[in-house]
């Protein structure tokens, strides 16, 4: 399986402060890869260095290469917009834009000007709707905010809008823990349908959550990858007895 | 304690009511059709307050224009990227300005203005309510883009937005509705000056819509009526204070309508 993201020795500090420690990691394509551990352990710094969310913070400073489909994305040339149109990302709280529900899904098509028509952009609105499994639940309010969806359908709203710009790779920052069962259910059957079309990374607190999802994982711990394997084999037969004591509960 | 701060909100409440009706009952009786759209005439003749409401119309529009992109512009510079030293500096002397009594700013105008021109002039007093005005609207714009929440910025930055278009299509809808409190304010705030405009606008006693002429407005109109000998003059003045208060409710309400909450 070729590898989509491919990342090798790569050190992320918060000024003086290190956050993540020599990390390589290989993504594979159209695969979900999740990354877990407990709090404060850098999996969310890591997810953001991938699409350089990073930068809008003024102290922090990367060291490493990253790169996605043979690109480095760190270096100077990047242009930073191309790459998060490329790599798309859902945010642990669901942010929909104070608009309607359509023109949250339509600003990403609008701004990178992806659409030729009115009836392309209401076509691929669409489209990113179905996709997200939300279009039943809105097609008839779609003029409506997008604040009077539920917590679960303004976090599906959120992957709509993202997967509307056409990304390769989406990024996930526990999309679903701030929902309930059911809407948690919907979010990850949409990830392993998501994944027949794009690369994911998800990061997640919930360790079934992973094991339901996931085709591989990777395990952090203070800053550091301890682990990274098949998701089955992580859960059953891990390499390593840190692993193994987390996931069996023993700390975290 | 609930009792005792819905006391205090009733007090400032009542105050305010108090006022308003006491301008209410003083000015309505010499309002008419003449009073609107009549110059200033001698004592006894009649006369009324038209010159001034163009006038005060005219330079407080005129200083909007100027003051409030600048403001608002400052005020989004301060809040997205002044968190740096320049940022601070400029924080600083805004709040000094807003500090500032305005016949300062009036001073300061017809040093710069006025006295290269030779005289007073409409362009003057709007310059001189623009510089009061910028100040307070950037402070507001920046305190209300700040509460913007930032996942929204990361939310559109993660779609491949440029920093500019976060800022135009997320951020400043966003707040929309509050930076335009602050302009309401601001805009309420110069129309009732009066100290910045005696020696930079000047008066007239004529219709005036130039700039580079001396020009009437409201407030120093008011300011002249009250301090006349007459009591004709008192009753033009109340009338006239009714008719200002009237204007700063209908922008309110206007403004107000024009940037309600839509999500």
């Amino acid at each position: 399986m070729a590898s989509k993201i491919s990342i090798s020795n790569l050190n992320f500090f918060y000024g003086k402060e290190q956050a993540l420690y020599d990390i390589s990691l290989e993504i594979p394509e159209r695969e979900v890869v999740a990354f877990i551990g407990p709090s404060g352990c850098g999996k969310s710094t890591f997810l953001r260095t991938l699409n350089r969310m990073n930068d809008t913070i003024p102290i922090a400073k990367v060291d490493g290469t990253i790169l996605i489909d043979g690109q480095d994305i760190y270096s100077p040339k990047t242009d930073v917009v191309a790459l998060r149109r490329k790599v798309g990302m859902v945010f642990q709280k669901s942010n929909p834009f104070p608009k309607s529900i359509f023109e949250n899904v339509a600003y990403g098509i609008r701004i990178n000007k992806m659409y030729k028509s009115k009836a392309d952009l209401n076509e691929k609105v669409e489209k990113a709707l179905k996709d997200s499994a939300l279009w039943d639940e809105v097609k008839d309010r779609l003029n409506t905010s997008a604040f009077g969806l539920s917590g679960g359908q303004q976090q599906r709203l959120c992957i709509a809008r993202a997967l509307a710009v056409q990304p390769e790779v989406i990024l996930m920052d526990e999309p679903a823990s701030a929902l309930d069962p059911i809407a948690t259910q919907k979010i990850e059957e949409l990830v392993v349908e998501l994944k027949k079309d794009y690369t994911i990374v998800i990061v997640t607190h919930n360790m079934q959550q992973a094991g339901r999802v996931s085709d591989k994982t990777a395990f952090f711990m203070l800053g550091k990858l301890v682990e990274f394997n098949p998701t089955q084999k992580m859960f059953m037969n891990p390499d390593e007895k840190l692993t193994e004591d987390y996931i069996t509960g023993r700390f975290g | 304690m609930t009792t005792l701060t819905a006391a205090c909100a009733v007090f400032a409440i009542f105050i305010l009511l108090i006022i308003l009706t006491y301008i209410f009952v003083r000015g309505i009786t010499a309002i008419n059709l003449e009073f609107l759209i009549d110059t200033p005439k001698p004592v006894g003749e009649g006369g009324g307050i038209g010159n001034a409401i163009v006038g005060s119309v005219l330079m407080t529009g005129l200083a909007t224009v100027i003051g409030l992109p600048i403001g608002v512009g400052a005020g989004v510079y301060l809040a997205e990227f002044g968190q740096n030293w320049f940022g601070n500096s400029v924080r600083f002397v805004a709040d000094t300005l807003i500090g500032v009594p305005s016949i300062i700013v009036g001073i300061f105008i017809y040093t710069l203005i006025v006295l290269p021109m030779g005289r007073q002039s409409g362009l003057a007093g709007a310059l001189s309510l623009a510089i009061i005005m910028i100040p307070i609207v950037a402070r507001t714009t920046e305190e209300m883009i700040k509460l913007v929440p930032n996942s929204m910025r990361e939310g559109a930055l993660a779609l491949g937005a440029p920093q500019w278009r976060v800022t135009w299509n997320i951020v400043m809808p966003a707040a929309a509705s509050g930076i335009a409190t602050g302009a309401m304010l601001a805009i309420a705030r110069i129309s009732g000056e009066t100290a910045p405009l005696l020696f930079t606008a000047l008066n007239s006693r004529f219709y005036n819509y130039f700039f580079d002429q001396p020009m009437s407005s409201l407030t120093v109109q008011i300011y002249n009526y009250a301090t006349g000998p007459y009591d004709v003059e008192h009753q033009m003045a109340w009338a006239a204070t009714l008719i200002l208060v009237t204007l700063i409710l209908v922008i309110n309400v206007v403004v107000r309508y024009l940037t309600r909450k839509k999500f």
